[in-house]
């Protein structure tokens, strides 16, 4: 397993370079706005220690942070959605179905990457675009755009399975 | 004792949980424009020296547009410059008016190297930082008109926030009567600023112009805002609900100019000074 300490940086480099020079500078019809960086947390190893998971989830977000000028609000929901990791993976696969420790597309199949990646990135999303209003006044308003940025997230990391980081 | 080790050890990860989230919240609300961090946002060395690598390549793919609104630019001020033959012929002239020592503004041109507009709370980061003069407080315009102010700034980069961001509003005023409002941004529309503060027996159009009323020391007066999209009589409000269609499109703005007011220090202390009176009394 020594080719995970130089694959995982890699892939955190690259998806932080993805999501603030490409994907935050795209902004499709002015409010929707994917963000790809959580494949990084949706990518770490079953058998990791859940604290690992968290501490990355924090210093992923708080970078993402600091290129978006955002203090704490993607590190806040990249949290949230790393500690919730766990108990969803245990949840969608079952006691005596056998899961590959590395949770990729090719490893476990189209039908379970599709579900854990869409629960994953609508906890993720919900709690940053609320977070990031702070209200519940318009709560439609923030609530479609929440769905409308899921939406393109889960495509785009669905997608990014066919191309890089499967296996 | 032992128990509550057992404890921590049980439910550590839960404990962790908590505590990255309050650390993560207390860094957004602690977050305020004028006592950022300096190292959280993106003027610092790193993310600044990485946008700005970025910046150079794409910015070949505006060219042609930049090219345009230079020309226009060019244009426009060659057409003020007719109006005013004489002071352009004698430039010094207006020197000598000014014996103090120069104009009260000064401008700096920048370009902005990331720059966002489809968050609540939207930033801009520039390319020229404190050696070049950027201080904070200094109104960020471009061609078309007003576009932010730095809050921010290190040795070659600085931020500020966009005039799409609600935590900041801006004193504008009607160009045809001077009637003066505040403009801010309620978070909505890219393309939309709200105009508060206008009372019902002012004439309205659509289409009437909006621009910097001068009142605040960072812009001077007369910075194209926007224009009127439509109006309407707010409910229970003595004040009208005005819609601006804005100048800039903050989709598209590049090149800015940065202003300093050389007589800043001066109005803000007479100001300080006619608040301090107030306190007083």
């Amino acid at each position: 397993m020594g080719i995970t300490w130089i694959k995982y940086p890699v892939m955190f480099v690259t998806v932080v370079l993805i999501q603030v020079l490409l994907l935050n500078q795209i902004q499709f019809s002015g409010f929707v706005n994917p963000y790809l960086y959580l494949l990084f947390i949706l990518l770490l190893p079953v058998s990791m220690a859940r604290y690992q998971v968290l501490l990355l989830s924090f210093l992923l977000g708080l970078t993402i942070d600091v290129f978006s000028n955002t203090p704490g609000i993607h590190a806040a929901a990249t949290v949230f959605a790393g500690f919730l990791r766990s108990p969803l993976i245990g949840r969608l696969s079952g006691r005596e179905s056998e899961i590959n420790d590395y949770p990729g597309l090719k490893q476990n199949g189209m039908r379970w990457f599709v579900l854990y990646t869409a629960v994953m990135v609508i906890l993720h999303h919900f709690f940053l675009f609320y977070v990031e209003v702070f209200t519940l006044s318009r709560f439609f308003a923030t609530f479609f755009r929440s769905l409308a940025s899921s939406v393109f997230t889960i495509f785009m990391i669905v997608l990014s399975q066919f191309l890089i980081f499967r296996d | 004792m032992s128990s509550l080790f057992r404890f921590l050890l049980r439910h550590h990860v839960f404990i962790l949980f908590i505590l990255l989230e309050v650390l993560s919240l207390v860094l957004v609300f602690n977050y305020n424009n004028y006592q950022r961090s300096v190292y959280l946002n993106s003027s610092n060395r790193i993310t600044g020296n990485i946008y700005n690598a970025y910046s150079k390549v794409t910015n070949y793919f505006s060219l042609p547009r930049v090219n345009q609104e230079l020309a226009a630019e060019n244009a426009r001020l060659k057409g003020l410059l007719a109006q005013q033959p004489g002071t352009v012929q004698l430039p010094e002239n207006m020197i000598q008016r000014q014996p103090d020592g120069g104009y009260s503004f000064s401008f700096v041109s920048a370009r902005l190297i990331s720059n966002s507009v489809n968050r609540q709370h939207n930033f801009i980061t520039l390319n020229k930082g404190r050696k070049d003069g950027i201080k904070p407080d200094q109104g960020v315009i471009s061609a078309s008109g007003v576009v932010g102010v730095i809050t921010n700034v290190s040795e070659s980069f600085s931020t500020g926030i966009s005039l799409l961001n609600p935590r900041w509003n801006i004193s504008a005023k009607l160009k045809k009567n001077d009637y003066f409002g505040s403009l801010s941004w309620d978070g909505r529309d890219y393309r939309f600023a709200q105009l508060n503060e206008i009372p019902f027996h002012v004439p309205l159009a659509k289409g009437d112009t909006i621009v910097t009323s001068g009142f605040s020391s960072i812009f001077p007066e007369g910075i194209m805002l926007g224009t009127i999209e439509s109006f309407e009589k707010g409910g229970g409000d003595n004040f009208f609900v005005v819609q601006v269609r804005l100048s800039v499109d903050f989709k598209s703005v590049t090149y800015v100019e940065v202003i300093e007011n050389h007589h800043r220090d001066e109005i803000e202390q007479l100001q300080k000074m006619i608040n301090d009176g107030n306190n007083l009394d």
